[in-house]
């Protein structure tokens, strides 16, 4: 057994007086996927978030790859530089073609020469099958397709952990597929990824491990089959028949 | 309405009508435009009263006739639809249309018909128009100031030259292309200054030096709103993001030189900046009048400018920082290649509309004893060969303040459109 890439000790995070996170114990190592459900407002979200430090913990500790999350910029973008994030709402750069969205984190942050930059991002918007409409703008395209051009965009920076803010829950259904086949394509090559969803079908089919998180605490942690065959807690059954 | 249904035509009769129509139309607008520009009545037969309303009654009586409901015919269908809609809109049009003809005559006579243009004194200007021989005398003080005669020359050229290099972006090279930013925002206001330091103020190789206090004028005008301009907005910019740091140190001095320069009338700010300012020099320190007025003018608009960019740096979405955070970028890159070219292009309008308003501005410097465009018109005004001609004077600045400012505002409405990429 490896070592985990992600380690979450005790961490607590309060917003203000409102506590939303609690006593979070959560390790992953290389190469797993982890699927990451509960209700609204539960925390899954913030979670995540704190995994790159979109948001700060005040107590305990968080280590990725090796490095402890802390005060330090430097370490931080460094950290980010290799932890990929993608959003519910894609958040691309609107004043920026398809291909400038995914060479402008390579160019600029890891150095890479523009020409090189430029054949990653082709290659990566290859993957998620959206090359021809590299020279469009993000305003251009549909709700699915930027989606996946965010998936390439934090695939160019070449990240070992790739983390899913509810990737799905902006789509129109019928796009919901496209994005989520791109997702079991990326899991299927073995990164390392961490998926807040909805989507339970996605869960069974990719995920090595299930979190259940209820109001900032981590209910329930199994492994895939044994989440959805018999789950322990009620919250957790209550979930499963509002959801499945 | 009922009783006019004899008059509402349909499209059987439609030709008559709008013949009908279009004739009275045409008679009401002949009336008033005869009465207007020849002073002669048609209608001098009819009583006084009646023979002053007819035109409107005509046009009405016309506008109702041709008000006809899916005619066919595309320009009359738009007129009634827009301007024609009932009987009320009919009259305010009529009104409308004929201030606009009994206006023409007067300011027609007073700035063409009856001006003068011919001469060299006050003398040759003997008709009720405008003597625009004083513009004409005068016109080589309002474009250059004191500056000597003998001398104009460098201010030509450092002018001409300065706006060749402007154009330095239109070149299609790659190669040139990559430097554009560097070039716009660093290199350009040096050459410029260098320019106007060495070829208008003169003082070395060779050249006369001219004292600032000779500078003035169209020229100044233009000196000072460049300079301004250029350094204004840099200043700005930086003010808006410490205004949103998270050092409370820098926030707090951002939120303090804002709400200071903001709070103070321009006119003191340049007041002070002439009078109190050097005494708290070093005696031996000489700064020049000219340049703390650009100095006092940048950092009096950089506080309105900040305040617009800020607006647009709170219009992004969230997601935008987290997106750029994401990716590895630190606070520089991420506002550099992310957050400002957005924020920016949102706010060109309302740069444009302070840029605008600092041109406008400009004429105050006089309270320091700096006389561009509007300041010499006042001085001319004054003088006793030339006494009573402000009013040619003012619609000459006027109109020169217009076309630059148009040409700015056209301008911003062209880059909009150039940056806009979302749809």
């Amino acid at each position: 057994m490896s070592d985990p890439i992600i380690k979450i000790e005790g961490m607590n995070k309060w917003f203000g007086d409102f506590q939303v996170l609690k006593d979070i114990h959560l390790e992953v190592e290389k190469n797993k996927k982890i699927v990451v459900c509960g209700p609204s407002g539960s925390g899954k979200s913030t979670l995540i978030r704190c995994i790159n430090r979109l948001e700060e913990h005040q107590k305990g500790t968080i280590i990725v790859d090796g490095t402890e999350l802390t005060e330090n910029t430097k370490n931080i973008e460094a950290i980010r530089a290799e932890v990929g994030m993608v959003f519910q709402q894609f958040n691309l750069f609107p004043h920026l073609s398809i291909l400038d969205n995914c060479t402008l984190a390579p160019i600029w942050v890891k150095k890479m020469p523009k020409k090189e930059a430029e054949e990653l991002a082709m290659k990566q918007l290859e993957q998620v099958q959206i090359s021809d409409q590299a020279q469009k703008f993000p305003g251009q395209l549909s709700g699915g397709q930027q989606q996946r051009c965010a998936i390439a965009r934090a695939l160019c920076m070449e990240p070992k952990i790739m983390l899913f803010d509810e990737p799905t829950s902006a789509l129109d259904p019928e796009m919901i597929k496209e994005v989520l086949d791109a997702m079991v394509n990326l899991a299927k090559a073995g990164m390392t990824m961490i998926v807040v969803t909805h989507e339970m079908g996605f869960a069974k089919e990719v995920a090595d491990e299930v979190i259940f998180m209820d109001e900032g605490m981590i209910v329930e942690k199994a492994d895939t089959k044994e989440f959805f065959a018999n789950p322990k807690s009620d919250r957790t059954k209550l979930f499963l028949s509002q959801i499945l | 309405m009922n009783k006019l249904n004899f008059l509402r035509p349909n499209i059987e009769n439609l030709n008559t009508y709008l013949y009908v129509g279009i004739f009275l139309i045409s008679i009401a607008i002949l009336d008033v435009t005869l009465n207007s520009f020849f002073n002669t009545n048609i209608t001098s037969f009819l009583p006084n009263f009646i023979s002053f309303l007819l035109p409107l009654i005509i046009g009405t009586v016309g506008l109702h006739i041709i008000r006809i409901e899916f005619s066919g015919i595309k320009n009359l269908d738009l007129l009634n639809k827009n301007i024609n809609t009932n009987t009320f809109n009919a009259v305010l049009t009529l009104l409308i249309i004929f201030a606009v003809i009994k206006s023409i005559p007067p300011f027609l006579s007073w700035f063409i018909i009856d001006a003068t243009i011919s001469g060299d004194t006050k003398e040759a200007c003997t008709g009720t128009g405008a003597c625009w021989t004083y513009i004409k005398i005068w016109l080589n003080r309002f474009i250059y100031g004191m500056y000597p005669n003998e001398l104009q020359w460098r201010i030509n050229l450092s002018f001409i030259a300065l706006i060749g290099l402007a154009f330095v972006g239109l070149i299609p090279s790659e190669k040139i292309k990559k430097f554009l930013t560097l070039y716009y925002v660093v290199i350009y206001p040096i050459i410029a200054f260098v320019l106007i330091y060495y070829l208008i103020s003169g003082g070395a190789f060779g050249l006369e030096w001219v004292e600032t206090g000779a500078w003035g004028g169209l020229s100044l005008t233009f000196i000072v709103s460049f300079f301004c301009l250029i350094f204004c907005f840099p200043v700005g910019m930086f003010l808006a993001l410490g205004r949103r740091s998270d050092l409370p140190t820098v926030r707090y001095i951002s939120v303090g030189f804002i709400e200071f320069w903001r709070g103070v009338p321009l006119i003191t700010v340049l007041f002070m900046s002439s009078v109190m300012f050097p005494m708290f020099l070093p005696e031996d320190f000489f700064m020049d009048k000219l340049v703390r007025v650009i100095i006092a003018i940048s950092l009096f608009e950089a506080a309105y400018v900040a305040e617009v960019i800020r607006g647009g740096l709170q219009a992004l979405p969230r997601g935008q920082y987290d997106a750029a955070k994401s990716l590895g970028m630190g606070y520089w890159k991420m506002h550099i290649f992310v957050i400002l070219p957005q924020a920016l292009k949102l706010v060109i309008p309302g740069i444009a509309n302070t840029f605008l308003a600092l041109v406008k501005d400009t004429p105050l410097i006089f309270v320091v004893g700096l006389l561009e465009i509007v300041g010499m018109l006042n001085l001319a005004k004054t003088n006793p060969k030339w006494l009573g001609y402000a009013m040619e004077g003012y619609v000459f600045a006027a109109i020169i303040f217009w076309i630059i400012c148009y040409a700015m505002s056209k301008y911003s409405y062209n880059l909009e459109i150039k940056y806009k990429t979302d749809r």
